[in-house]
């Protein structure tokens, strides 16, 4: 494993802080052979306390930025966690290979799937390989031939959401963008073996969507889903930065919200304090939901999986009947 | 489905207030110059000095593509909530209608073209950006469907450069995924889908069905895209070069099949349904 820098974002601070001082005198403790036992249990409960109401009352802006943190466990770091074999494909035969999004040929037990996966970078310089995990239109391209492929081999495609957004550039619109995008919803909308989606970070709007279409879509609790960023839409709708807390808000973009909304199936629960905290029981909890769902799934037959998810994205609208 | 059939001017219009102004005149957005606004609503609202072209509203523009009299619209039975209770949302719907006469930014029926039978879905700039929302979203899968029923070519005519409409959150968003499920339906039952863009269409939309005709035509020199140009500059910081995202350049990048002038769009229309048709 490559050493990482640890980051903390300033609501985690109070909280970092206390772990510090708990283990400093632990540390002190055993050297100077002190007894400084009633000193660092009463720490230990101020943290627990401080955890609990930190933790429990979490602001949907909090939660963007754990969604964001440096330190999350993204697509490959849960890919090996998960998957007990993983062969990673590239290219789109097209343009060339984007590492914003990877796929390849995955197990899990006796599971087979073709994955595919939004990929941020874990250090700077990977982060300008991966373009910070905003593909192309050749990352959206690659992932529609392997999805061809699941189609053609009939294995079921599981997918894993990360991503600000669909990169906004100039190549990316010479090369159409936009199209590449909706050409995978139309796909994804066709394809007779079953979809499953899970947003693990960040689900950027229609970048997110470009590999999000699903009979089930999974979201892990401090993950987010969006039609836009908080700093978009805040600056669109009241010209200010600062508005970003409000944007995060009216957005309803947890995984509390858009269950509530009927927009995604479940939720699954992250270790105390945030998938960074503890990546290994994080891929469990994941890797948990996959077999149960790919083997719900499984039973459903090929044309039937179709009808039933088109008829899914056609009742997703909420008017008033007139 | 329950949707009802009503004749086009049956439905209930509030008034409009973008219509060309009263007045006798106006300056063009594309060349300054003033213009007659008789010589420009005889010229389709096309500047005659540079060949501006100006905004449409889905009635008028239903009104210069389909034969007289022969449209019929589709009551989707739909409104706009405001499922989220998103800041400021419930004005800007009331704004909309005011502003264009329609109660949401798509407009959707059947008609005829040169006697060629179609359906067809419009969206209408002028009502919130023409953004998609849930309404947006299910009278374009309404008007597909009834394609698919009808066994009829479809046209979407897209003025939507709102993209998907923040204010419903995700629900927008899936309405991206619901528009394209329609559309892919309708391409394996083997009927034809023309799309036409118009000024300005981007984001959620062109994410969408819009990119996705069998034939897409654009007006000339309108805004198409994905990322709005000012997100661009932000992101690349750098001025983007001349003409970038305009129907031009996408002819240029193989995007679109072609760049038609809003004079003979009609004409186009009627060749490519008398090549399709029997
Ligand atoms: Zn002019």
């Amino acid at each position: 494993m490559v050493q990482r820098v640890t980051y903390s974002l300033d609501f985690e601070k109070p909280m970092l802080e206390l772990e510090h001082k708990i283990e400093e005198l632990k540390g002190l403790a055993n050297k100077e052979g002190l007894d400084f036992n009633e000193e660092i249990s009463r720490l230990q409960s101020r943290l627990k306390k401080l955890e609990e109401e930190t933790l429990a009352h979490l602001t949907p802006w909090q939660k963007v930025q754990l969604a964001r943190h440096p330190n999350r466990p993204k697509s490959l770091t849960l890919v090996h966690l998960i998957f007990d074999d993983f062969l990673p494909l590239h290219g789109d035969r097209l343009y060339s290979e984007d590492q914003a999004i990877i796929g390849g040929l995955a197990r899990i037990e006796e599971e087979r799937v073709v994955f595919i996966g939004h990929q941020k970078g874990e250090s700077i310089k990977d982060n300008l390989s991966r373009n910070f995990g905003m593909a192309h239109p050749e990352g959206y391209r690659k992932a529609h031939r392997l999805m061809n492929l699941a189609e053609k081999l009939h294995r079921p495609i599981l997918t894993f959401i990360d991503t600000p957004g669909a990169y906004p550039g100039i190549e990316a619109e010479e090369r159409g963008q936009a199209e590449a995008i909706a050409a995978n919803l139309e796909r994804m909308s066709q394809l007779q073996v079953p979809i499953l989606v899970i947003i693990i970070g960040e689900g950027g709007s229609g970048g997110a969507l470009g590999i999000g279409v699903g009979d089930r879509i999974l979201m892990l609790e401090n993950a987010v889903y969006s039609v836009i960023t908080p700093e978009g839409c805040a600056a669109i709708l009241w010209k200010n930065q600062e508005k970003v807390e409000e944007a995060a808000k009216a957005l309803r973009l947890t995984s509390q919200d858009l269950f509530n909304l009927g927009l995604i199936d479940e939720i699954i629960p992250e270790p105390r304090g945030g998938a960074h905290k503890d990546p290994e029981q994080t891929a469990l909890n994941i890797k948990e939901r996959i077999i149960k769902h790919l083997e719900e799934l499984k039973k459903i037959s090929p044309t039937e999986v179709v009808e039933k998810r088109y008829k899914k994205y056609r009742g997703i609208g909420k008017f008033k009947r007139g | 489905m329950g949707w009802l059939e009503r004749t086009y001017n049956k439905i209930k219009r509030g008034k409009k207030t973008i219509d060309i102004p009263d007045g006798l005149w106006t300056r063009c957005t594309g060349c300054g110059q003033t213009v007659y606004n008789k010589n420009l609503k005889e010229n389709l609202k096309v500047c005659p000095e540079c060949g501006y072209h100006f905004y449409l509203g889905a009635e008028e523009r239903i009104e210069i593509t389909l034969d007289k009299d022969s449209f019929v619209e589709y009551d989707s039975k739909v409104n706009s909530g405001d499922p989220l209770s998103f800041p400021g949302y419930k004005e800007k719907l009331i704004k909309g209608e005011e502003k264009t006469g329609l109660d949401e930014a798509a407009v959707i029926g059947e008609g005829e073209i040169g006697g060629k039978p179609i359906v067809i879905g419009v969206t209408d700039f002028g009502f919130m950006g023409g953004s998609m929302g849930s309404v947006v979203g299910e009278r374009i899968t309404i008007t597909t469907e009834k394609a698919i029923d009808k066994r009829r070519p479809l046209l979407i005519i897209s003025g939507s450069g709102g993209g998907a409409r923040m204010q419903e959150g995700v629900i927008s968003l899936m309405q991206m995924a619901k528009t394209s499920a329609a559309i892919a339906e309708l391409k394996k039952q083997g009927l034809l889908y023309i799309s036409l863009l118009t000024n300005p269409t981007m984001g959620g939309v062109m994410a969408s069905f819009a990119s996705r005709g069998d034939i897409i035509i654009a007006e000339p020199g309108a805004l198409l895209g994905f990322a709005g140009p000012r997100v661009i500059k932000q992101t690349i910081k750098q001025q983007t070069p001349e003409g970038f995202q305009r129907s031009e350049f996408l002819l240029e990048h193989g995007i679109i099949d072609m760049v038609v002038e809003r004079g003979k769009i009609r004409s186009t229309l009627i060749k490519i349904l008398d090549f399709a048709l029997s």
